[in-house]
Parts: C-alpha cells; sequence; structure tokens
C-alpha cells in the first residue's frame, strides 16, 4: 500500500497509460481528450455559428464519461492515494524557476505564482491562463489530436501525421520554455 | 449502465495521470529544459507498449467488445495543419502546463481556476471552428 500512495515511477505510469489506450480501442473507441472540447462547444450550441460543429454529440457521450471518470480520478488521487510527498523534479529545474520567481517548485502540482486566485485576479494573472488555454484549444483542433491523440494513439499506431504534430507540439513547448516565459515572469 | 466502462476507465486514466505527475505544471516545464528522463519515460515507454498493443490487436486479428473488427482511423495526410496546429498546441501546452486530459484531472484534484483554462480551451477550440475553412490545411 505505501508503494501506491508514493509518486509512481515512469516504468509504471508509462505502461498503464498504453493500457487506457488499449482498453478504449478494446471497447471500440479511440482515445482522445481534446475531442470533448468540441462536444462541449456542440452542446452550448455553436453549431448555430459553425458547420464544425453540427454533428451527433450524442454519439460522443462515451468520452464524456470518460471526462468524468478522469475527474473523479484526480479526487480520488489526491484525496486517497497520496501521502504528500513532493514533486522530485531536478536540481536545475528547481533553481531555473527560482530565477524566474517560482518559489517552492514541486510542492504541489502547479505552482500558485499561476494557479492561484490571487494571482489570476490580476490583468497578466488572467491574461496567461486564458491565452494558455485559448492555444490549446485553438491548436489541438487544428491539429486533429492532442498529447492522446497524437502522442500515445498517433504514434503507437504509426502514423505520420501524428509524427509531424509531436514535432510541432515540442517546437511550441521549446519556444515557450525557453523564450516566452522568461519574458513572462 | 453502458457508460459505467468509460467511467472505471477514466477514473483509472485520471489516477494514473496524478500518481505519474505528468498533469504537474512542473513536470512540463522540466521535460522542455530537457532536465530529467521523467516524461520521456513516460512517453516513451506508453508508446513503445502502445505499439505492442495495436500490433497484437491487427496480427491477432483481435475482435473488440461490441464483436466488430479493431480498425483505427487513419490520420489524413498533410504536414501544415500538423505543425502548425501542433506548435500553437504546444506554445499553450507549456504555458498552462496542462494538455487537455490534464485539465480535467487536475479540476478534480482540487485546482477550481482549472476552470478558466477549460473555458479558454472551449473559446479557442469554437475560434477555430469558425475559422476552419480559411485557415491552410
Amino acid at each position: 500500500m505505501e508503494v501506491l500512495l508514493q509518486p509512481w515511477p515512469w516504468y509504471v505510469s508509462g505502461p498503464l497509460i498504453a493500457l487506457t489506450m488499449a482498453i478504449l480501442v478494446f471497447f471500440g473507441k479511440t482515445f482522445g481528450m481534446s475531442s470533448n472540447l468540441r462536444t462541449l462547444c456542440s452542446i452550448g450550441g455553436a453549431g448555430k455559428y459553425a458547420d464544425f460543429f453540427k454533428f451527433d454529440w450524442k454519439s460522443q457521450q462515451w468520452n464524456l464519461t470518460v471526462v468524468l471518470g478522469a475527474i473523479i480520478g484526480g479526487f480520488i488521487a489526491v484525496q486517497f492515494l497520496s501521502d504528500g510527498s513532493a514533486i522530485d523534479l531536478s536540481a536545475a529545474t528547481i533553481s531555473d524557476l527560482k530565477v524566474l520567481g517560482f518559489e517552492n517548485a514541486g510542492a504541489t502540482l502547479l505552482p500558485s505564482e499561476i494557479y492561484d486566485w490571487n494571482n489570476i485576479l490580476s490583468l497578466k494573472g488572467f491574461s496567461i491562463l486564458v491565452i494558455a488555454g485559448f492555444l490549446v484549444g485553438f491548436g489541438t483542433r487544428y491539429a486533429g489530436g492532442c498529447t492522446s491523440g497524437h502522442a500515445i494513439t498517433g504514434l503507437s499506431n504509426l502514423q505520420l501525421p501524428s509524427l509531424i504534430a509531436v514535432i510541432g507540439f515540442f517546437i511550441g513547448g521549446l519556444v515557450m520554455t525557453h523564450f516566452i516565459i522568461p519574458l513572462i515572469f | 449502465m453502458k457508460f459505467l466502462k468509460f467511467l472505471f476507465v477514466g477514473i483509472f486514466f485520471g489516477i494514473v495521470l496524478v500518481k505519474s505527475e505528468a498533469v504537474s505544471w512542473y513536470r512540463i516545464f522540466e521535460m522542455f529544459k530537457f532536465q530529467s528522463f521523467h516524461m520521456y519515460g513516460i512517453i516513451g515507454s506508453a508508446v513503445f507498449l502502445g505499439i505492442l498493443f495495436l500490433w497484437t490487436f491487427k496480427k491477432f486479428k483481435v475482435k473488440s467488445l461490441e464483436g466488430k473488427a479493431i480498425n483505427l482511423p487513419a490520420k489524413n495526410k498533410s504536414v501544415t495543419r500538423y505543425l502548425l496546429g501542433g506548435t500553437i498546441f504546444g506554445l499553450g501546452w507549456a504555458l498552462a502546463g496542462a494538455c487537455p486530459g490534464p485539465m480535467y484531472i487536475l479540476l478534480g484534484t482540487g485546482v477550481s481556476s482549472m476552470l478558466l483554462v477549460i473555458a479558454a480551451a472551449m473559446l479557442g477550440t469554437f475560434v477555430y471552428g469558425l475559422l476552419k475553412d480559411k485557415l491552410p490545411h
């Protein structure tokens, strides 16, 4: 039980993510989390504005159920399956973050500097989260998938388009981390 | 009832992603800084095993639970949309430290501000839907 409560090593987590993908394929579906954003837009009436959102969203109820489960899973993991140990970040990461003004890196899952409401209720803090979310939502649909659809499912299925998308993920991620984040913080 | 199995898959997925720390902003930052093997180990081992799973399904013509042939749709051939869309996604992923799956999971861990990110991601998807026909694909 103690082992369960500690952070899980990559060689346990990675294969379990592959198992999640394989189970969904066995259930006759595909693993793709970002499609739910489109479904939520359709439910909200976006079909009135663009044909892209005119589809039978009820066919996606299974995927919304996965989302509901993922929310519950997140709750269970922190409430019942955690011993509160800090994230074992590399010393270089912690010191780089300190230079940028991030204190206590790894003490929680997310930095309070970005996700605390106190910081969000400023123009800068609000803009950071809205722009970040917008880029994820726009980019994932443009690219036709996110980390689950392209990096896990697409690469496992040896799809060249998914490899191109993952290269794009890294171009964007590297530019943000190395050039833009140091300008923002 | 027919959705119950999907609820359990989601719960399993949520627990795995929290326990792996892949939902952590810090881990994503560390990955893009190439300062730890952790995230590369997760993605690499997931893809390695994923290839084995899908190869096995094909090799032994495994039928899905509903008795149908397992057939993963091939992605349309293109470079522009994947490279441009992927880069835009990557910019957001590194800033938010969360991709769509972890956004929902983190909401479950009690991060209420993730609702703002999810709403913004829906807005981004909506704007893509409006501009779809004008964008190069």
